[in-house]
């Protein structure tokens, strides 16, 4: 395995609020990684630093090992994020992944929409293109969104909490699209919700302040409480999971 | 009809105003309404008659002072907002009293009698001369040079800014540029559509297109064509039988507009049957 980016001793945050601190890891090219930890921990935090929107403190994210750029990331935000009433439509929405590395200009070609064209089909978002965003469901706004992230066929792709845009029946197929991008590009995902994402993530990274990286996907209670990482762990049918601790 | 070279020279004048103000509600209006920016424009507007008191106690042209006061107000408000550290309408109403407050003092200060000062509330075409044409002229160029150069760029920083800080590092720099050209907008159709009134010519065209279509590009086109429909209409009502410009383009704005929603009500509800039909 090669590295795809490596994380130096970062410290982040706001103004005079550190949010992680002295953090180091390594991220393998094609590992698909489940982002886990309490709110206010700095998931969204490390996302926003290795995007480039957020400068850290001290450390750096170095792109070096594997040659990674900063337009060679993917980026679904989380669900509040856009104003669904803006008038804009999927096929747009779509194309504004490919801007990267256009310039203010950003003409986009025959290709661009062609290739935009392609990722819809992909996602079954064909025969919604000219819809605008105000019309769509929960699920169909996720793929849209997944479509914007992938549409610059990103070596990276970095996802805060996908799964709130939709009911947990919807959430399975999503991650089985997923789990097909995988097999091209380098997942992050944060997430709540450990017990659901087990079964499709190859590994863990426990955030709170401070991070540990778990190289497996099957996580105990006790690993948590040893990464500090004070989240609960649900049990999902058939997936494989641990069971939760009596409650005292 | 042309009886003399005067009734032509205003005809003229009138059709060209009626073209520029279509195309900077088109553009600017668009990016108001979609930006949900309708209660800011209002400030602008009522900001920049400070600007106007000032031109007359100055003895400088009022447009003049408009057009500082209107850029600064909305380069002011923008800067406030992108700092984030207070209420933005609470902001916007005081700046908007401040502005009728500081130009209510000036004129009041300015000796003798402010020739014209209805027309800046109200709006007249009869008072607008080729300069303020000229002007509108040029800041329509501009917002059809600006929006054509950086269309995308611009849509998607309007629909998703934090996305779009992901893809460029000039987020900033378009959004100054974006609102202070629709300040200077705004302000320049002053003249014609009055203080009071220039928020409905700003906002009623897109939201009737905004019934019909969400593609933006569309949205921009068409409430420019409405807009010229509507004003030219406002003319030449205002004009046969002599009422106040701005007041009669806004009745006929929004008499468009119930037109449009009935006439959408109507189609949805005739789909809906055909719907009907076809499943039974």
């Amino acid at each position: 395995m090669s590295i795809l980016f490596s994380i130096e001793s970062l410290t982040a945050g706001y103004e005079d609020k550190v949010v992680l601190r002295d953090i180091t890891m390594q991220v393998e090219e094609n590992d698909f990684i489940g982002i886990i930890g309490p709110n206010g921990g700095g998931k969204t935090t490390l996302l926003k630093v290795i995007l480039g929107l957020l400068k850290p403190f001290s450390g750096r994210v170095d792109f070096s090992p594997g040659n990674l750029r900063y337009n060679q990331i993917g980026y679904m935000p989380q669900v509040a994020q856009g104003d669904t009433l803006f008038p804009v439509t999927v096929e747009d929405v779509v194309l504004s992944g490919m801007m990267h590395g256009k310039g203010a200009r950003g003409g986009m070609g025959r290709k661009d929409k062609k290739h935009a064209g392609e990722i819809m089909e992909q996602l079954g978002l064909t025969a919604l293109a000219r819809q605008p965003l105000n019309e769509l469901s929960g699920g169909q706004l996720q793929r849209v969104y997944l479509a914007r992230a992938v549409s610059g066929s990103p070596r990276l792709l970095l996802l805060d909490e996908p799964a709130t845009y939709v009911d947990t029946s919807f959430e399975a197929d999503f991650y089985d699209r997923l789990r097909l991008l995988n097999e091209r590009m380098t997942i992050m995902m944060v997430s709540h919700d450990v017990g659901m994402i087990s079964s499709w993530v190859k590994s863990f990274a426990c955030v709170n302040r401070s991070l540990f990286y778990h190289p497996h996907s099957k996580i105990t209670e006790e690993d948590l409480r040893l990464y500090g990482c004070p989240i609960q762990l649900v049990t999902h049918g058939d997936v494989p999971h641990v069971v939760l601790h009596k409650h005292e | 009809m042309m009886e003399n070279l005067f009734e032509y020279s205003f005809v003229v004048r009138s059709l060209l105003g009626a073209l520029f103000a279509s195309i900077t509600a088109g553009i600017a209006g668009t990016y108001i309404v979609s930006k949900r920016l309708v209660f800011l424009s209002g400030g602008i507007t009522h900001a920049s008659f400070g600007g106007i008191g000032l031109g007359y106690f100055l003895g400088i042209s009022p447009v003049l002072g408009a057009a500082v006061f209107g850029l600064g107000a909305a380069l002011g408000m923008e800067y406030m907002s992108a700092r984030g550290r207070m209420r933005e309408d609470s902001a916007i109403g005081i700046l908007w009293a401040l502005g009728m407050a500081v130009g209510i003092i000036f004129i009041y200060l300015t000796p003798g009698y402010a020739p014209n000062l209805m027309s800046y509330l109200f709006g007249s075409i009869l008072t607008v001369t080729y300069g303020d044409i000229i002007a509108l002229g040029i800041i329509s160029l501009v917002l059809i040079a600006y929006t054509a150069l950086f269309y995308r760029t611009l849509l998607y920083i309007s629909f998703d800014e934090s996305y779009a800080r992901t893809f460029t590092t000039h987020v900033d720099l378009f959004k100054y540029i974006s609102v202070g050209l629709t300040g200077l907008a705004i302000v320049l159709n002053i003249r014609m559509a009055g203080v009071i009134m220039i928020i409905a010519l700003l906002t009623i065209p897109a939201n009737i297109v905004m019934l019909f279509t969400r593609e933006y590009l569309r949205i921009i086109v068409l409430s420019t064509v409405v807009s010229f429909i509507a004003i030219s209409a406002g003319f030449a009502v205002s004009w046969f039988i002599n009422l106040p410009t701005g007041a009669t383009i806004v009745t006929v704005l929004v008499l468009f507009w119930l037109t449009a929603r009935a006439v959408r009500t109507l189609s949805r509800r005739r789909s809906s049957d055909k719907i009907k039909k076809s499943v039974t």
